[in-house]
């Protein structure tokens, strides 16, 4: 019989998610150092060993740690031998995820171990991102991250969607929010403070710091037996736009929309969104492109502008949205992730728990 | 614990790229002072100009000439410089739509202050006094209140167009091993060689990298291994060392790796005050120090009979 029914897509959830403290330093440990405790961290939550996971990715970037193929040294804290099915995107670990996700799908792994790290204190965060740009019109101008994020900053202002005190509350909502995250590396009262690139100061802008996020996906009923209430990815897409700055609309991000479309976030309304914003600017372009309105919690977790190391503070943003369905703190979550200058590219994902 | 070890670390390369037609149009034009853009099917100007349609991914080739006069269509005011950027004074960053264009190109602005920079304002290009074919051929952009330049109509053939670029990068670090290759290093210095044991499968690893990869756990427990040791493989290695440090190396010469006494795990260095062609799997080496460096120079044959295969063959 042949059926013309469509496969069942694989129910594929977040069923743990761990996180170092960020710090602006961690030079006492090597990267492989620094993650191992979350990676035990999200294996203590589901009782699994490394011998159970069906598959690993890992997200980090060369240019942070200065050094070629620099995830292959993090590999040691997985247990890579005997040989394991293992990936790695040179990405925020967001899109580790996603590949994580894809790989669950077709059934080829039950469970994935995904993890990503990134250690900003050895060099210059500001010049190291500058060699992710256009390397032969833009990159050797030496734009560093804030000054693009300020471009984008002060289009938003030209438009009249923001101006300089509705940032500074963004920055002191995130600030405040973070109080009760025990991970965040900025907390409290901050200061607006002083211009960094003008229109943007101090306080619109992440700390740089070092850390690392590790989360566990599981499919179908093996998602129940590891955990009580499972995050369930209801849907994962992710979009870029064009790398030429001035051919984008900067105070638009279609992209997120796209991601967000595909990934189902319109059809029903979430009550938590955890958006990957390093700059305040940024979140006030993300609220417009998701629709969100004023009943969504956003950033609960203080989000990038209380913690944002480099190619982990995406993945943690689907971690820190799953981890409120875990706790019952939320029923339909949005969580996006960003790479990329001026929000470039962007990976939402919608996830939901069980009816309660 | 001893303290962290840090050193700098600067990695540094001339990026050599090569040029697409429309690139190297582009670039070449910047050598001229003339601005090409790319036009689209659907007639928009791209300042910089692409080889393929952002909207269509069509492939794109139609050349055109801009104008060097335009209009900021967002700027940031940076009043620290970094190394690197345009200009050592503070300036504005700016997107600028230059006339004739569709699309904004960034730069530098050279203006006074941040107030006397606002979007809308009129600038023009200052050309580089001298020009190699690099977006940095445009020195900055200044104010400009005049009538827009008219474009020269230039079609893109140029009689000596580029081909590529060199475009250098340089990022400095401050390298930290953390702690476990931290704690080798500092044993080194003292002439002593310990590596960290797997509190799962009781391994030795040297150097030690804070954890097992087998087990996937963190090792703590130092253990002093060596000094002596037997080659386990080698090779030998005929081209002269590149690196001023290792000049005095005449070639050809050995490259082994060493299964230090009580270590799961082989290392790897150079073997000296032997033949090359007399090195073997099984012989038994102890470390040379020279005098104030931190590690061994090179490890020598102890004299002893070789090591058995089955004492190291698990190593190999
Ligand atoms: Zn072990």
């Amino acid at each position: 019989m042949t059926s013309e029914e469509a496969p069942a897509v694989r129910e594929i959830a977040v069923v743990a998610f761990a996180q170092t403290d960020h710090r602006r330093s961690t030079e006492e440990s090597s990267e492989v150092e620094m993650l191992m405790p979350v990676l035990h961290e999200v294996l203590a939550q589901t009782g699994l060993k490394t011998a159970d996971i069906g598959f690993t990715c890992s997200g980090s970037s060369d240019y942070l740690a200065g050094r070629a193929f620099s995830f292959t040294l993090a590999l040691d804290g997985v247990g890579a031998w005997p040989p394991i099915s293992e990936s790695h995107v040179e990405m925020d670990g967001a899109w580790a995820l996603y590949e994580a996700w894809t790989k669950l799908l077709t059934g080829d792994a039950d469970t994935a171990l995904v993890y990503s790290y990134g250690k900003s204190s050895p060099g210059s965060l500001r010049d190291v991102l500058t060699r992710q740009l256009d390397p032969y019109y833009v990159a050797p101008l030496w734009p560093d991250s804030i000054a693009l994020a300020a471009l984008q900053a002060q289009a938003l202002i030209d438009a009249g969607h923001t101006d300089e005190p509705a940032l500074a509350a963004v920055g002191a909502r995130s600030r405040a929010d973070a109080t009760a995250n025990p991970h965040a590396q900025l907390k409290g009262q901050i200061p607006h403070g002083d211009h960094v690139v003008r229109p943007l100061r101090t306080g619109d802008c992440p700390p740089v710091g070092d850390g690392a996020a590790a989360v566990i996906l599981a499919a179908g009923e093996r998602a129940r037996d590891l955990c009580a209430r499972p995050a369930w990815i209801r849907g994962i897409d992710h979009r870029i736009e064009a790398h030429g700055l001035g051919v984008r609309d900067l105070t638009d991000s279609p992209s997120t929309r796209l991601a967000a479309e595909k990934a189902g976030a319109f059809e029903q309304p979430v009550d938590t969104a955890e958006l990957h914003a390093p700059f305040t600017a940024q979140e006030v372009i993300l609220r417009r492109a998701l629709r969100l309105g004023d009943d969504v919690r956003v950033n609960p977790s203080g989000g990038a502008l209380a913690a944002n190391p480099v190619m982990a503070a995406g993945l943690i943003r689907i971690g820190e949205a799953a981890a409120r369905i875990h706790r019952g703190d939320s029923d339909r979550a949005l969580a996006h992730a960003t790479s990329g200058p001026c929000l470039q590219q962007n990976l939402v994902a919608v996830l939901e728990g069980d009816p309660r | 614990m001893p303290d962290v070890l840090k050193a700098p670390l600067v990695v540094e390369f001339p990026f050599t790229r090569s040029l697409g037609p429309v690139q190297s149009a582009f670039l070449t034009g910047l050598r001229e002072r003339v601005v090409l853009g790319v036009k689209t099917a659907d007639g928009r100007t791209l300042v910089p100009p692409v080889e393929y349609d952002p909207a269509t991914a069509e492939e794109i080739r139609d050349l055109v000439e801009v104008a060097p006069t335009g209009t900021v269509t967002t700027w940031a005011w940076n009043h620290e410089p970094r190394r690197g950027q345009p200009l050592g004074t503070p300036f504005a960053w700016v997107l600028v739509r230059l006339d004739g264009a569709d699309t904004a190109l960034l730069h530098a602005l050279d203006a006074p202050g941040a107030d006397s920079v606002h979007t809308g304002m009129r600038v023009r290009i200052r050309w580089a006094a001298e020009r190699t074919g690099a977006i940095t051929d445009i020195a900055c952009f200044e104010p400009y209140d005049g009538e827009p330049h008219r474009p020269g109509g230039h079609t893109g053939e140029f009689e000596d167009p580029l081909t590529g670029i060199v475009a250098p990068a340089r990022l400095d670090y401050t390298y930290s091993p953390g702690r476990a290759q931290s704690a080798y290093i500092d044993a080194l210095s003292a002439q002593r060689t310990v590596g960290e044991r797997c509190p799962s499968c009781r391994k030795v690893y040297v150097p030690p990298r804070g954890a097992c990869p087998t087990c996937g756990v963190a090792t703590k427990e130092q253990v002093e291994v060596g000094p002596r040791g037997t080659v386990t493989t080698f090779c030998i290695v005929n081209i002269k060392a590149a690196h001023t440090a290792n000049l005095d190396i005449e070639v050809p010469y050995v490259y082994a790796h060493i299964a230090l006494d009580g270590a799961d795990l082989a290392l790897h260095a150079r073997i000296g005050g032997i033949p090359y062609d007399q090195v073997r799997m099984g012989l038994r080496v102890e470390p040379v120090w020279t005098e104030g460096a931190r590690y061994p120079g090179y490890y020598r044959p102890t004299g002893e009979p070789d090591a058995d295969y089955e004492t190291y063959k698990e190593l190999l």
